[in-house]
């Protein structure tokens, strides 16, 4: 296990040096001078000159990279156009407002996903099979807007059970310590702001939790059904084994990879920043802050942020890497 | 019968396993470790082993289709490891094979005609309306109707299909056919079918047979002679008659041995070999066989035997044998 | 009989498909007395793993289902058993072995976790004996190392070694009844008579009846006593195991025994029985081997026979008035 770790951060490098290659390359990809972009199309010559030069972008393109690369590694990503605050203070609080959001929908996604594919595989071709089937194909085709929106429509409108946009209630903020605020007013003992936290989130996970939820309940349901036809399992009913435990023990450590790979993806995505359900709900997560940047032509921000986005990315498939190994042993030897 | 068709000399296959951080070269699988053996034109030799003894990757290097590490493959006369692509090509027109899955080597989109048909195209035999006629009278050798054609494999029970896989390897008449495991997916009803077959083909078409599988009864019913491999070496090479009625190698005796006899009247002592064939990563030192051979001495575990032929022409890589 | 453990009676199963209903056991009967090794013969499709599987109440669900007859186990039918009940024979009472010892073995659980398991839903032991006895049992069926190799898992044993896990696992709990499925078909000829060697000695050591089914002549005249040949879902055979080898009264086990090659004398040409095995179902009228059979008379294209004779039966117009 330690070797087959080892190795898999070793392939991490490569992997993250070409990304950064290749969001380097975006500001240099990006029609026009960036001194020109920055400035705007008023500016003088010797003020594009004298900004092309404070910015080094007069040196070589290599010499341009590893600047770069080292004020990536040591977390300088740049100042924001806009406000001119350093983009490394202040992409955090998004990045976290998106990991909460993201882990919220992903635990929905996972434990209603899972168990309706199970139940779907092993009680196959029965109603409560149809049933989920379904509800699952109606979840891929559901557009999330107009999920959110309807849910914002009953549940806030109508009912007024939850509060329809926001991370917090305006009234009431949170005192960051990780920018985690589930973690942050638990660590607090505020235990009247984690409920309203949790209010907050409810809905907007929900409504990013169906696509996935969709994909990995029809994963669960079709890797299933080929593990519950396979010799081991027949083995196990001949042990007399009870089939609930057939099923969640024997089966489904079996047929988790595929599920895991659907699980990783689909995590990888969101938080790569949900901007259609950030902007209904108005969650300032990290594809708010990039599609808020896109609009001004924030350039080093767009930058910044598909960095961490791809990084998030690359790291979730290196987690999803090491559980792969975890749960099936002959991993480790391929 | 005694003109030579195909001589194969110290052919190797070696696998290289990577391991650890840096895929370095740790140790190497002797899949197949210096094998040779002779073939004569219209005779059927026979390769027995158990898994994993390297006698399909022997077939298989025969034909090109897995490449060899190391020796020759002198067949008609010209080593065919030296030939360039377009010049193999040529080659696997007299070199055909028949697999053991007969549906997994059926394309199930194609119509038994075009399975048929298509080695022939490969090789530009004929026109159209020949290789046609030609299907037909293939179907009709292998005990199948000119209306099969037309049909899909799926349509056909286990030995039906062998029996195309039969055809398409004789359509471009080749001289020799390499069998890997003809009948072992099949029914012994079916089997003893497809056995006959392959019998009355060879007769009629002058063909020559090397016959590779591990069911030993079977093998000695179509070979003039059999070699036995263990661990990618031949242990022993003979007439058929002679390798069954008086095996030499300790090998060759205990798995003789082993093979449950259809008859409730024979239980003769068997020699039960213990333990699993060692993996060919790590081979025992010396006699690959020393470690499970109930007569080794310890000449066995320090030197190698090498093929050596006896007083009766039959040859075995055993120590112990005079 | 008094002394059968397990008797089967008139047994039907079918698989419902949607071509509607296959019969794929067809009235079967025979009993296995305690102790003895019982041989059940026949190519792909004869029926003889699905007789296993409806003994075992592990018939795929829902398409194959028991349609008719009883098995009766230890004087008790349990042929409809409720599922729970069920539970506590299997692995218990009847144990059960399979072809594919590669794929057997659950591949992401320790040979530990899987042996103790049939252990554990059988018997209450602490960890510490159920340990002791999964250790017992891999020495039982001579697995050398047993301690370490509780803690490996399946890819990391070799074929042999599966399937003497798998033949641990089904003497765990000390069985009446254990059905082997083919099981050394999957291996190589020495490994097989290792196996075989090792089941002889669990029959004579633990008392533990086998019914071994295979398609393997040579596998059952070694080890059966009784042999039961079975072709189309229906037994066309039966008897003691040297009667039916020296004197075959059914002209398929006759051909069958024909159509082997011999290891010590080379025959110029095999026999072989023409055709091959029908599909369950198709043949609607008559004896189901009359379209294959060298003998075939009128009246067995028109009527079924029975399977006659006292000791040594058969399904066979030509046996008829032996009986």
């Amino acid at each position: 296990m330690l070797s087959y770790s080892i190795k898999r951060l070793l392939m991490l490098v490569p992997v993250l040096l070409g990304m950064t290659i290749i969001v380097f390359s975006i500001i240099h990809a990006i029609p026009g001078n960036p001194a020109q972009t920055i400035l705007g199309t008023k500016a003088t010559p010797e003020a594009i000159h004298h900004l092309n030069a404070s910015l080094g972008l007069d040196k070589p393109l290599y010499v341009q990279y590893f600047t770069y690369l080292k004020d990536v590694l040591t977390g300088n990503l740049g100042t924001s156009i806009q406000d001119n605050n350093a983009i490394a203070s202040e992409i955090w609080p998004h990045l976290a407002a998106t990991i909460e959001l993201s882990f919220a929908a992903m635990l929905i996604a996972v434990i209603i996903g899972v168990n309706a594919g199970i139940i779907s595989a092993w009680k196959k071709n029965s109603v409560v099979d149809y049933i989920a089937m379904i509800v699952a194909l109606i979840g891929v085709s559901m557009p999330i807007f107009w999920l959110g929106l309807l849910e914002q429509w009953i549940f806030s409108v109508k009912l007024n059970w939850l509060p329809s946009i926001g991370q917090t209630d305006i009234t009431s903020t949170v005192a960051p310590i990780t920018n985690l605020y589930l973690v942050d007013t638990l660590l607090e003992g505020q235990f009247g702001q984690f409920w309203m936290v949790v209010r907050h989130l409810i809905m907007p996970a929900v409504a990013l939790a169906t696509i996935p939820m969709a994909i990995i309940a029809r994963m669960t349901r079709s890797s299933m059904l080929e593990v519950l036809g396979s010799d081991y399992i027949r083995t196990a009913k001949a042990k007399g084994q009870r089939m609930g435990w057939i099923v969640y023990k024997y089966a489904l450590k079996n047929a988790f990879i595929p599920i895991l790979t659907v699980i990783g993806l689909q995590t990888g995505l969101m938080l790569g920043g949900a901007i259609l359900t950030e902007t209904i709900f108005g969650w300032p997560g990290i594809g708010l802050y990039v599609y808020n940047a896109i609009q001004a032509r924030d350039y080093p921000v767009i930058q910044s942020g598909i960095l961490i986005i791809a990084f998030m990315f690359i790291m979730v498939n290196f987690i999803v890497d090491l559980l792969y190994g975890l749960i099936d042993p002959r991993i480790k030897y391929r | 019968m005694s003109e030579l068709l195909l001589d194969v000399a110290n052919l190797k296959k070696y696998y290289p396993i990577k391991q650890g951080v840096f895929n370095k070269t740790k140790e190497t699988v002797r899949a197949v470790d210096g094998v040779s053996f002779k073939v004569n034109k219209g005779e059927t030799l026979g390769i027995v082993g158990e898994s994993g003894c390297g006698k399909s990757t022997t077939g298989r290097m025969i034909m090109r289709l897995i490449e060899p590490t190391d020796g020759k493959v002198i067949f008609e006369g010209q080593d065919i490891l030296n030939l360039s692509k377009h010049e193999m090509r040529k080659v696997r027109k007299d070199i055909q094979m028949i697999f053991q899955d007969p549906f997994a080597s059926l394309n199930p989109r194609q119509t038994v005609g075009q399975i048929i048909e298509e080695p022939m195209i490969v090789h530009k035999m004929g026109d159209r309306k020949k290789r046609q006629a030609r299907v037909q009278e293939l179907l009709e050798l292998v005990g199948l109707s000119a209306y099969h054609a037309k049909r899909y494999p799926h349509q056909f029970s286990g030995g039906q299909r062998q029996r195309i896989g039969i055809a398409r390897a004789l359509a471009v008449e080749p001289k020799l056919i390499i069998a890997d495991e003809p009948v072992s997916a099949l029914d012994v009803s079916v089997q003893s079918q497809v056995l006959n077959l392959l019998q009355d083909l060879q007769k009629k078409l002058n063909l020559t047979y090397i016959f590779i599988a591990h069911d030993l009864s079977v093998v000695r019913h179509i070979s003039n002679r059999v070699g036995v491999m263990y661990l990618g070496k031949m242990v022993e090479l003979a007439d058929s008659e002679t390798l069954y009625r008086e095996p030499k190698h300790p090998y060759t005796q205990a798995l003789l041995s082993a093979v449950p006899i259809p008859d409730p009247e024979n239980k003769t002592k068997r020699i039960i070999l213990s333990g699993d064939v060692p993996s060919p990563a790590h081979p025992p030192s010396g006699c690959p066989f020393h470690d499970r051979c109930p007569v080794a001495k310890a000449i066995c575990s320090e030197e190698i035997p090498h093929l050596r032929e006896l007083a009766d022409g039959r040859l075995v890589s055993c120590h112990l044998v005079d | 009989m008094s002394d059968s453990i397990l008797e089967v009676s008139n047994l039907r199963t079918s698989f419902f498909t949607d071509d509607g209903e296959v019969p794929a056991v067809d009235g079967i009967s025979f009993s296995i007395k305690e102790g003895e090794i019982l041989g059940v013969v026949g190519e792909s499709g004869c029926g003889k793993s699905v007789t296993s599987l409806s003994i075992m109440g592990l018939l795929p669900h829902p398409q194959g289902k028991i349609v008719g007859g009883q098995i009766m186990y230890e004087g008790k039918d349990i042929s409809h058993l409720k599922e729970a009940e069920m539970r506590k024979l299997r692995g218990n009472d009847l144990a059960m072995i399979f072809q594919e010892p590669m794929t057997s073995l659950n591949p992401v659980f320790t040979i530990g976790e899987q042996l103790t398991e049939a252990i554990r839903l059988h018997n209450h032991m602490s960890k510490q004996e159920q340990n002791n006895r999964a250790v017992e049992l891999l020495k039982l069926v001579g697995l050398p190392r047993a301690t370490e190799l509780l803690k490996e898992y399946p890819h990391e044993l070799s074929g042999g070694m599966r399937q003497r896990v798998m033949i641990a696992i089904a003497m765990s709990c000390n069985p009446k009844v254990l059905i082997a499925d083919e099981p050394t078909t999957a291996l190589d000829v020495t490994i097989q008579a290792q196996i075989l060697d090792l089941m002889l000695k669990l029959n004579q050591e633990t008392h533990t009846a086998i019914m071994l089914i295979t398609h393997d002549l040579g596998v059952v005249a070694q080890v059966c006593k009784r042999v039961v040949v079975m072709y189309g879902g229906k037994i066309v055979e039966e008897g003691d195991v040297k009667d039916i080898f020296n004197h075959p009264k059914h002209p398929y086990t006759e051909g069958l025994i024909k159509s082997i090659p011999d290891l010590y004398s080379k025959k110029d040409k095999l026999y072989s029985i023409k055709g091959s095995v029908p599909k369950p179902g198709s043949i609607k009228k008559g004896c189901l081997f009359a379209p294959r059979c060298d003998y075939v008379m009128d009246k067995c294209k028109e009527q079924v026979p029975e399977l006659l004779g006292s000791g040594h039966k058969s399904r066979c117009f030509l046996h008829q008035d032996e009986a």
